[in-house]
């Protein structure tokens, strides 16, 4: 698959302002610190949860240096895509773009 | 993987790129802020699938870059002393200070490590009571919480070898100096969508009501960056300017409360330097008075440098979009990922190492042919 290798990238690599989203495998909680087993392409990580108290299993979060910034709004994603997804569609109907 | 590949479709971003050229009548010049997105556009060639009358100028967004030159000799100064453990992320090890960088002085025998989270500082710190612990805490507001949980965890363990070294900059105050500026040409802001994660979007609204500016927060995929664009097209087409959330799969409005509660606990707001650019008023954070025992500019009197850029090194007009990494004399010559002349070359979010890594090909061959055509003639 040809996005492995950003992705590894990006979680071994150390960049300072990516985040990538993955998925919650497994939840833990270590006295007032949570984190979580997530799961990036074949790679897992432990992340914190403390920015992301509501997330929770199966949830997909955005993860920057380790943290989890946000947890991922299935429904708005869901919906925005299909405008764009229509927009795709409709592009190949059309003939090529000219040169 | 879920929220990457379907936003990687080549269908759907052919179709925006359709849309976006029949939505244009005239000349725009749009800035994305975020150096991951400088990136994201370089490596699938998006600029290439614009319309002429669209051009994008890369803003001041890479963290690595924009860390000033001080602050790397800083570092390098307390890598060297033995008693120090310096803790960075990766991407600043070859970054160029005034003499040195990292990576040299771990080859002179310096104990510099990589670590991926500041988390992981923490736990070095932990592991070595012996040894001060100095993280070098760069970041835009992405990092700021993560960073601000590191001392917040040495501070509440009672930890006495831990320190960081900070150079936090600001997105909107580095906007609005843009936006002042007289050469400014940028109508148009794509805002960073994992900043805009952590802050939310309300000193972005403040922008585009005193500049008149429209504002896009877009994600880092290539569909979330030609949608952004086409949704400033509209509205620059229409005479309209206004916040829009492209990347509302991740963006809210109020953004991520705990983090700012954290940020605002363990930073306060201050004047920051810009590698390249400059002092911009309140444009940084530094640690607050509680956490001065974790401040590493206090513990080690590091006291105020001042030192020049080379000379050769164009990033500073690089990092506010009026130049192009290609316009510079040193661009694969003299200056290359593998031996930097600035820091934008260095970064895996700068933009001179984004055409480095996904343009120098073309440069070359649009300079044969140009000496080429020179010599028919």
């Amino acid at each position: 698959m040809a996005v492995i290798p950003s992705v590894v990238l990006t979680v071994e690599g150390a960049t300072v302002c990516l985040a990538i989203p993955g998925k919650i495998l497994e939840i833990q909680e270590q006295g007032p610190l949570r984190a979580a087993r997530v799961q990036f392409g074949g790679i897992v990580r432990q992340v914190s949860l403390n920015f992301v108290p509501e997330a929770g299993l199966g949830d997909y979060v955005m993860v920057h240096v380790g943290f989890a910034i946000s947890r991922i709004d299935a429904a708005e994603a869901e919906r925005t895509y299909k405008v764009l997804e229509e927009m795709g569609e409709l592009e190949a109907e059309l003939p090529p773009a000219e040169a | 993987m879920k929220y990457l590949d379907e936003y990687r479709d080549h269908r759907i971003a052919r179709g925006l790129a359709t849309e976006i050229a029949q939505s244009t009548t005239q000349p725009w010049v749009l800035m994305e802020i975020c150096g991951g997105q400088t990136h994201t556009i370089m490596r699938y060639g998006l600029d290439e699938l614009l319309p002429r009358e669209i051009e994008i100028v890369h803003g001041p967004g890479c963290p690595v870059c924009v860390t000033p030159l001080e602050t790397v000799d800083k570092a390098i100064a307390l890598a060297l002393r033995p008693d120090v453990i310096l803790v960075s992320y990766g991407d600043m090890l070859r970054v160029p200070g005034s003499h040195s960088d990292l990576f040299r002085a771990k080859a002179q025998g310096a104990d510099v490590r990589i670590a991926y989270s500041p988390m992981e500082a923490v736990k070095i710190a932990r592991a070595n009571p012996e040894r001060k612990v100095v993280f070098l805490a760069i970041g835009f507001e992405t990092t700021a919480p993560a960073n601000a949980m590191a001392a917040w965890q040495a501070r509440s363990e009672g930890l006495t070898n831990f320190s960081l070294l900070v150079s936090h900059v600001l997105v909107p105050p580095a906007i609005r100096a843009l936006m002042v500026s007289q050469t400014n040409r940028v109508q148009g802001f794509i805002a960073p969508g994992h900043v805009c994660t952590v802050m939310g979007c309300a000193e972005y609204e403040s922008l585009v009501r005193d500049f008149r500016v429209p504002i896009v927060v877009g994600g880092f995929e290539p569909v979330d960056i030609l949608a952004a664009v086409l949704m400033l097209v509209r509205q620059l087409e229409a005479g309209e300017a206004r916040l829009e959330n492209q990347y509302v799969r991740s963006v809210s409005y109020q953004g991520n409360l705990p983090a700012q509660q954290l940020v605002g606990e363990v930073f306060e707001i201050g004047d920051q330097k810009w590698r390249g650019i400059g002092m911009i008023p309140q444009s940084g954070l530094r640690l607050r008075e509680e956490y001065a025992a974790f401040d590493a500019n206090r513990v080690f009197d590091l006291g105020e440098m001042s030192v020049d850029e080379p000379a050769e090194c164009i990033s500073a007009r690089v990092l506010q979009g009026l130049k192009k990494p290609t316009d510079c004399a040193a661009f694969g010559m003299r200056c290359t990922p593998e031996n930097p002349l600035g820091a934008p070359m260095v970064s895996t979010e700068g933009a001179c190492a984004a055409y480095y890594h996904y343009r120098r090909h073309a440069v070359v061959k649009q300079e044969k042919l140009c000496q080429q055509s020179l010599q028919a003639k």
